[in-house]
């Protein structure tokens, strides 16, 4: 197996994730890219702890996950505030901090 | 070297589809399910590359615990369930641009770096061995990485409590 297989497939899905950031205007859609983004690099960070022969790749990905998890738990909680402030979670009305 | 290749290109092909309805389609909930699909990929792939133990995590914490903590953000904010437009922005054109452009950039600049790098015969490696670095070598992260879970569980609680 090329090594070349798993980064570029990594990227595909890095630069989907990157689309759907800019292209969704539903918070919650754009969280979901987030973690696209991250299981993206997730898929590296395992790609080069086998090339490389060692576990260093595991552990990070490892705190990845983990940082993932604390990440889309205080975003939920930001879109919730934001739903229960607005009734509306479209990210295009969100202009008020707009000078 | 053979099966291996099959099954990567099987786990690529759907990952990518996956992907591609994840940020095109226009029902909140197939989307969170499209999610599901590329993280179970994701768990193949690390199995595919002897990480089992990141596999299983991957399956208990993405597809277990996140993609059922985003349903719930579906839910909570009644985002529109069943069939309905109306979810991207008028950026489209500009974000498909810039992604293409990603896309380009990265896979020249690793087709440049890796050519033809091969990954070779992988060793398996045990869990204890990832205990070993994890609670070794990295157990300072560790320990900061238990911290921001605490302080992202209390500041989610803070921000979601109702006065």
């Amino acid at each position: 197996m090329y090594l070349n297989q798993f980064l570029l497939l990594a990227a595909i899905l890095f630069c989907l994730g990157v689309y759907g950031v800019l292209a969704r205007k539903n918070a919650v859609l754009v969280l979901m890219s987030i973690e696209l983004m991250l299981n993206a690099v997730n898929i590296n960070l395992i790609a080069f702890g086998a090339f490389r022969d060692n576990v260093i790749g595991q552990v990070f990905s490892l705190f990845v996950i983990a940082i993932a998890a604390a990440e889309v738990g205080v975003g939920l909680a930001i879109v919730l505030l934001i739903f229960r402030n607005r009734a509306d979670i479209d990210l295009d009305e969100l202009a008020q901090m707009k000078g | 070297m053979v099966a291996q290749n099959i099954v990567f290109g099987i786990l690529a092909v759907v990952m990518v589809a996956a992907a591609f309805r994840l940020v095109t389609t226009q029902n909140v909930v197939r989307a969170a399910l499209f999610l599901a699909v590329v993280l179970a990929g994701a768990a193949g792939l690390y199995i595919l590359l002897a990480a089992e133990f990141v596999a299983w995590v991957q399956v208990l914490v993405y597809i277990g615990a996140v993609v059922v903590l985003l349903l719930f953000g579906v839910m909570l904010t009644r985002a529109p369930i069943g069939r309905e437009g109306d979810l991207d922005n008028d950026q489209r054109l500009l974000g498909a641009l810039v992604a293409l452009f990603l896309l380009g950039a990265l896979g020249a600049v690793l087709l440049d770096a890796f050519g033809d790098q091969k990954v070779g015969t992988i060793n398996i490696r045990r869990t204890a061995e990832v205990s070993d670095s994890l609670f070794g070598t990295y157990v300072i992260p560790f320990e900061v990485v238990s911290i921001l879970l605490l302080a992202a569980l209390v500041g989610a609680v803070a921000l979601a409590r109702r006065d």
